[in-house]
């Protein structure tokens, strides 16, 4: 059989199986993309990001090496909650998400690349799912490690009595709780920032208005808090954050739902905004000039 | 406008950026062959080619080409390969995998990919430097393994936009000559250029353009007739050019006849090229002059260029 005839009997069979060809589409969209976005020098910033509390905690271990008491594994519960509630979900995942997400269509246009993809036999639904799972991939890597990181540096000073806390406490089950909200956080932020980068030229204005949302929604009427990622992130959160001093401005204060709503809630806005961004693909021109 | 599944058609297309023209009213169907978009910078030929290939969407008319159209995708970019100006890579990519990644894309698995990709890199002459970063090709290396991309899935339609610039003169024959293979297979081959002596060796047929318009379209031949503004340049050489020239100024429609240095060609002008060889079969047949050659001097891309468009066609 010559190259042109297997050619033919190869295209032939993969028209028969649409589904199958999404998938494998996807699957190399999603490694070309996590090998292009997640181990360069130019994703230095998004490590950074991730890493930044990480290594605050280990210079703690390191430089305070007074004795511990058991008794302050309660404060440093409320410290780790703040770094995840406050640091990871208000501002590491949210920017992270912001240069991940953007940079998957309107870094290609930047780089002038993305009519490569556009010249494939991939239908755009399947280019917006399959860079979509990619940044989710890498974001999740990202932050799912580090927030790990940090809970082991939390809990590992405190010897047989953080062991305790962590697997016959309530420990094991925060941990949990905290990689599933990071996980969804980045759904939630990535395919908002996804739809924004298909939307606007220049996604960082509607990026910072994002986060002035974010901040504000609790003010809102409860549906209005609905549409923001941190109420259902909040919902997901083992540990409540006191609200006072200065901490009262970021804390969010909602009605109360519970984990498997604020988990499908989360899900659902998610999926909504990628059908909206599987739209909004299909008005994307390739005139590099215009960028 | 009527199509077949063999042409690739173009039925009132017009597109504009904002209020900015980049092509108006187009009309035209190619059948396969090897086609020429001529005209200077910013007639709208990378433009025509970009919405021949869904870059970019007509703002008013539509685009067939093999009956298929961009928002059938997967069926459309099977069919077509296109390879564009932009000089532009994914960054740290090399020649082999710039070619591998959008054939697994293409849906081929990986035995399928890698005889392509090496078929393809055989074919535009890049095997040996295919595991190099393409940040370090040369300017004629980045164009070949872009060509390479874009015939590696066996395309029935390619595009090609200024195809033979940053060529080496060796480079750029056996690009000519891949194109001319790829053409006598039935395919379509369409090519934007400005060297227009390679255009017209090769090319079947041409689209002029000019300002966003098509200003003429078709076989090189068929198209110098219609420029009738100007008239058509024969050069014969034979026995008695003199004897010849005066009997070519008898004729209405001769306006120049020009005895060249060599003092056995003459160069006629005329407005009715078939008058004229009706005469010149006439003088044979009377034994007056003895005729070696004739063969019409300005019937190539280069003069319709200047004819229609007005400028010299050097590359700009």
């Amino acid at each position: 059989m010559n190259i042109q005839e297997s050619v033919a009997r190869a295209q032939s069979s993969l028209q028969e199986q649409p589904w199958r060809l999404f998938a494998s589409q996807i699957s190399v969209l999603v490694r070309t993309e996590v090998r292009r976005n997640l181990f360069t020098r130019r994703r230095i910033g998004f490590h950074l990001l991730a890493w930044i509390p990480v290594l605050f905690l280990l210079a703690h271990n390191i430089f305070d090496r007074r004795d511990i008491d058991p008794a302050q594994i309660e404060n440093d519960t409320f410290v780790l909650a703040g770094i995840i509630q406050l640091y990871y979900f208000r501002l590491g995942i949210f920017f992270a998400c912001m240069g991940i997400f953007t940079w998957l269509f309107r870094g290609e246009m930047v780089q002038r690349t993305l009519h490569y993809q556009f010249l494939a036999p991939v239908r755009k639904e399947v280019l917006v799912i399959g860079k979509f799972l990619a940044g989710a991939i890498i974001s999740i890597a990202l932050f799912e490690t580090a927030v790990f990181a940090c809970f082991c540096l939390t809990y590992s000073r405190f010897g047989s009595a953080g062991r305790s806390y962590v697997f016959d406490g309530p420990g094991i089950g925060q941990l949990g709780s905290y990689l599933l909200a990071t996980a969804l956080a980045s759904l939630g932020y990535g395919a908002v920032f996804l739809a924004l980068s298909l939307l606007f030229k220049n996604p960082i204005i509607p990026g910072a208005m994002l986060l002035g949302w974010e901040t504000i929604a609790p003010i809102f009427p409860s549906w209005a808090q609905r549409l923001s990622v941190t109420f259902y992130l909040k919902h997901l959160c083992p540990v409540n954050l006191p609200i006072e001093g200065p901490m009262a401005i970021f804390t969010i204060v909602a009605e109360p739902v519970s984990p498997f709503v604020a988990v499908l809630g989360l899900l659902c806005l998610a999926i909504t905004i990628l059908v909206l961004s599987c739209f909004l693909i299909h008005r994307l021109e390739i005139t590099y000039t215009a960028e | 406008m009527t199509h077949d599944a063999r042409q690739i058609v173009f039925d009132n297309v017009s597109k504009f950026y904002g209020e900015v023209l980049g092509v108006n009213k187009v009309n035209f169907s190619l059948d396969p062959g090897i086609t020429s978009l001529v005209g200077p910078n910013g007639s709208g030929k990378t433009t025509l080619m970009n919405l021949l290939t869904g870059l970019i969407k007509p703002s008013r008319g539509a685009i067939y080409v093999l009956g298929l159209t961009p928002q059938q995708p997967i069926e459309f970019f099977r069919q077509v390969g296109y390879c564009t100006q932009f000089d532009s890579f994914p960054p740290g990519t090399n020649g082999y995998d710039f070619i591998y990644w959008p054939l697994r894309l293409h849906g081929f698995g990986h035995d399928q990919s890698t005889k392509l990709t090496e078929e393809a890199l055989e074919r535009a002459g890049m095997a040996q430097v295919a595991r190099r970063k393409v940040a370090g090709y040369s300017k004629g290396m980045r164009q070949r393994i872009r060509l390479a991309q874009a015939i590696a899935h066996h395309p029935s339609v390619l595009v090609l936009d200024e195809p033979l610039n940053g060529l080496d003169p060796m480079a750029r024959s056996e690009s000519i000559a891949l194109f001319e293979a790829i053409a006598k297979q039935g395919m379509h081959v369409i090519i934007s250029s400005h060297i227009l002596e390679e255009v017209d060796r090769i090319s079947d047929r041409v689209v002029l353009m000019s300002s966003g318009y098509v200003v003429a379209e078709g076989q090189i031949k068929e198209v110098r007739r219609e420029v009738r503004d100007h008239p058509m340049q024969i050069l014969v050489r034979c026995s008695n050019a003199a004897k010849l020239a005066s009997a070519a100024f008898e004729l209405d429609h001769v306006v120049e006849a020009k005895i060249l240095s060599d003092g056995q060609s003459v160069l006629v002008r005329t407005r009715d090229a078939e008058q004229f060889s009706l005469l010149l079969n006439r003088i044979v047949s009377a034994g007056l002059v003895e005729v070696d050659a004739v063969a019409p001097a300005d019937d190539d891309v280069n003069s319709i260029y200047q004819y229609l468009i007005g400028s010299d066609g050097s590359p700009t």
